[in-house]
């Protein structure tokens, strides 16, 4: 009876119980978010199509259940166009949110997202020359996204070697030589637009740089990038506690069994192959990387384990959001989804700078 | 057992430690003192594995450090570090339990033995009322008790501290110390205060410019003798109730 009694006070002590009953709440009610914000936002657009048709359409599709009470324009726009939409956000949200939670432990720094490595940039670089130049003509459809693909895999590595001395990478040098590449990166893309003299092909790199989902379809590039998102989400949520250990200094990994640069070395390359895949999908999307796993803090706490499928959910919500803003606020014409995530995340940063300074924490 | 033999570092071009040899004998407190600069840390971290020394040896319990995988190294020295990871905004509960880390697969969470423990590690230091706050938030002398709580929690068989009484009162510093040396571990700490180093560590090294001015037990090593030259101040020890005090006195007033 004691023991049970000490073992109940050394519980609430803790409060372990209370965070993992907290976690397995959000968890929930987010899970029940994501389906309910992916079936309206099939459903959204310039023919609205009711929620309830749009659920029918999808189980019908994938399972072959229920009469067919709509029409197969309906069918094909709910089906062909915007479901892959939405799961290409989905992925998007999720996998610019993860990448930022691991970027800021790995980094140790709560400004940190996917922009800092310069992977955007050598995507955006990589974009603007399939798109004016015609290179990687040679991968067919897959053209763009293969071009940025590699743009973003160059960057990431030449961030990695300049940040690499003496067989170490540093999180201030890391941070520093993401930045230094990402600003000549984006001068690279600016003079290959220039250089190109195309008015036409100027237009499609912007529209590139401030990111679309409207590339989304059912093709290769989609379970590619579900398979790279899914396992990256699963990575991070498996190692949490080594992240949890990183973020608090290198010294304290290595002295709880860790070893902080292989295990560095080993998130950047996973994270790189995450936001090159994401990045070659639908352009350049700022802010998520950078404000959800706050918001994913705020709701369970810092341990990774919690953090990272939290963030990921988040993100794939608000990014859905965003792009149904995008999609539905200057309809016919669509905005660039880059542009909503912006003027929704800096607000949103400067609130939370404001906070940070009001703790001092 | 932890043992060195000639190990050595050098920042650039500047050699701190030359081919030093320890020695921290099992159930004992081992204490590394010296004036700053000495490599005292530098030492500490050679002992541990931060850093690598491209001489020498270091054997834990007869094993080559260089051959225990880091969670192995782990599970044998649990270490306390100046680093204190004040910008982490987890609590100090999750703090203690990330002590339990090396113990656990990597797909196993922590369970309720590990809640026990690390609740008993945090009772330990005094912290218990601290458990469901911000680590971040703590002053740093609570701050310094909760890694030690996480230290404690990691169940080494080796304990290694970075000055565990710097930020702390009296009283903590006291009362550190007196944890260190009850748990009857085999320990090494890193102090500056040698009245603290009298009274909790049973040996004692005493590094002075690049390598080790003395080693030995307490009582051989703090004489007057041999600390003047080193620390360059005046030094008389009295022996009060069973206890080896040190004064201190500027050497130019003494030759005044």
């Amino acid at each position: 009876m004691s023991t049970v009694l000490s073992e109940v006070r050394e519980h609430d002590v803790l409060g372990v119980g209370a965070q993992r009953r907290r976690t397995a709440f959000w968890l929930s009610v987010l899970t029940l978010g994501l389906v309910v914000t992916g079936v309206v936002a099939v459903g959204t657009g310039a023919i609205a199509i009711a929620p309830a048709t749009v659920a029918r359409i999808i189980v019908h599709q994938l399972f072959g259940l229920g009469e067919t009470t709509w029409t197969p324009p309906q069918e094909a726009i709910v089906w062909q166009v915007r479901l892959p939409r939405v799961l290409l956000g989905v992925l998007v949200g999720a996998g610019l949110a993860v990448s930022g939670v691991a970027l800021q432990a790995m980094v140790r720094n709560v400004l940190a997202d996917p922009y800092l490595l310069g992977i955007n940039s050598g995507a955006s670089s990589g974009a603007a020359a399939a798109i004016l130049f015609g290179a990687g003509a040679g991968f067919g459809q897959y053209a763009l996204s293969t071009s940025a693909f590699l743009g973003a895999l160059a960057a990431s590595l030449l961030v990695f070697l300049i940040a690499r001395s003496g067989g170490r990478v540093t999180s201030i040098r890391l941070l520093l030589s993401g930045v230094a590449v990402g600003y000549a990166l984006y001068a690279t893309t600016s003079f290959l637009i220039f250089a190109s003299g195309s008015a036409e092909g100027a237009r499609s790199v912007m529209f590139w740089l401030l990111g679309s989902l409207g590339l989304a379809r059912w093709d290769a590039l989609l379970t590619v990038a579900t398979l790279v998102i899914g396992g990256t989400t699963l990575y991070l949520t498996v190692v949490g506690r080594k992240l949890d250990a990183l973020a608090i200094g290198d010294e304290t990994a290595h002295t709880l069994g860790l070893s902080p640069d292989r295990f560095r070395m080993r998130l950047l390359v996973i994270v790189s192959l995450c936001v090159g895949v994401l990045v070659s999908a639908s352009g350049s999307i700022g802010f998520v990387g950078l404000v959800v796993p706050h918001l994913a803090r705020r709701l369970v706490g810092a341990t990774h384990v919690r953090v990272v499928p939290v963030a990921a959910l988040l993100g794939a919500i608000l990014l859905i959001w965003a792009d149904v803003i995008a999609r539905v606020l200057l309809a016919p014409q669509e905005i660039p989804i880059g542009i909503i995530t912006a003027l929704l995340g800096a607000p949103f940063l400067l609130i939370l700078i404001r906070r940070l300074h009001a703790t001092g924490s | 057992m932890i043992k060195a033999h000639g190990v050595s570092w050098r920042y650039g071009a500047n050699p701190v430690i030359d081919g030093v040899s320890v020695t921290a004998q099992p159930g004992r407190v081992l204490g590394l003192i010296g004036p700053n600069g000495s490599g005292k840390t530098t030492l500490l971290r050679l002992l541990y594995g931060a850093l690598r020394s491209p001489t020498g040896s270091v054997t834990v319990d007869g094993s080559a450090l260089t051959a225990l995988s880091p969670r192995e190294a782990a599970l044998r020295m649990a270490v306390v570090v100046q680093e204190t990871g004040g910008e982490t905004a987890l609590t100090v509960a999750e703090m203690v339990l990330l002590g339990r880390g090396p113990h656990l697969s990597t797909f196993q969470r922590t369970g309720r033995a590990d809640h026990e423990i690390a609740a008993r590690c945090l009772a330990r230091v005094g912290a218990t009322h601290l458990g469901p706050r911000a680590f971040g938030g703590l002053s740093g002398g609570e701050r310094q008790r909760v890694l030690i709580a996480r230290a404690l929690a990691q169940q080494a068989t080796h304990l290694l501290l970075d000055e565990p009484t710097n930020h702390l009162d009296i009283r903590y510093q006291h009362e550190v110390l007196a944890l260190v040396r009850g748990l009857g571990t085999c320990s090494v700490v890193v102090l500056h205060d040698l009245n603290l180093a009298a009274r909790y560590c049973d040996d004692l090294v005493l590094l002075g410019t690049g390598g080790v001015a003395a080693a030995g037990p307490v009582d051989e090593v703090l004489d007057p003798a041999i600390l003047e030259p080193v620390y360059g101040i005046g030094i008389k020890r009295l022996d009060l109730d069973g206890h080896l005090h040190l004064l201190f006195q500027p050497l130019e007033e003494t030759v005044a």
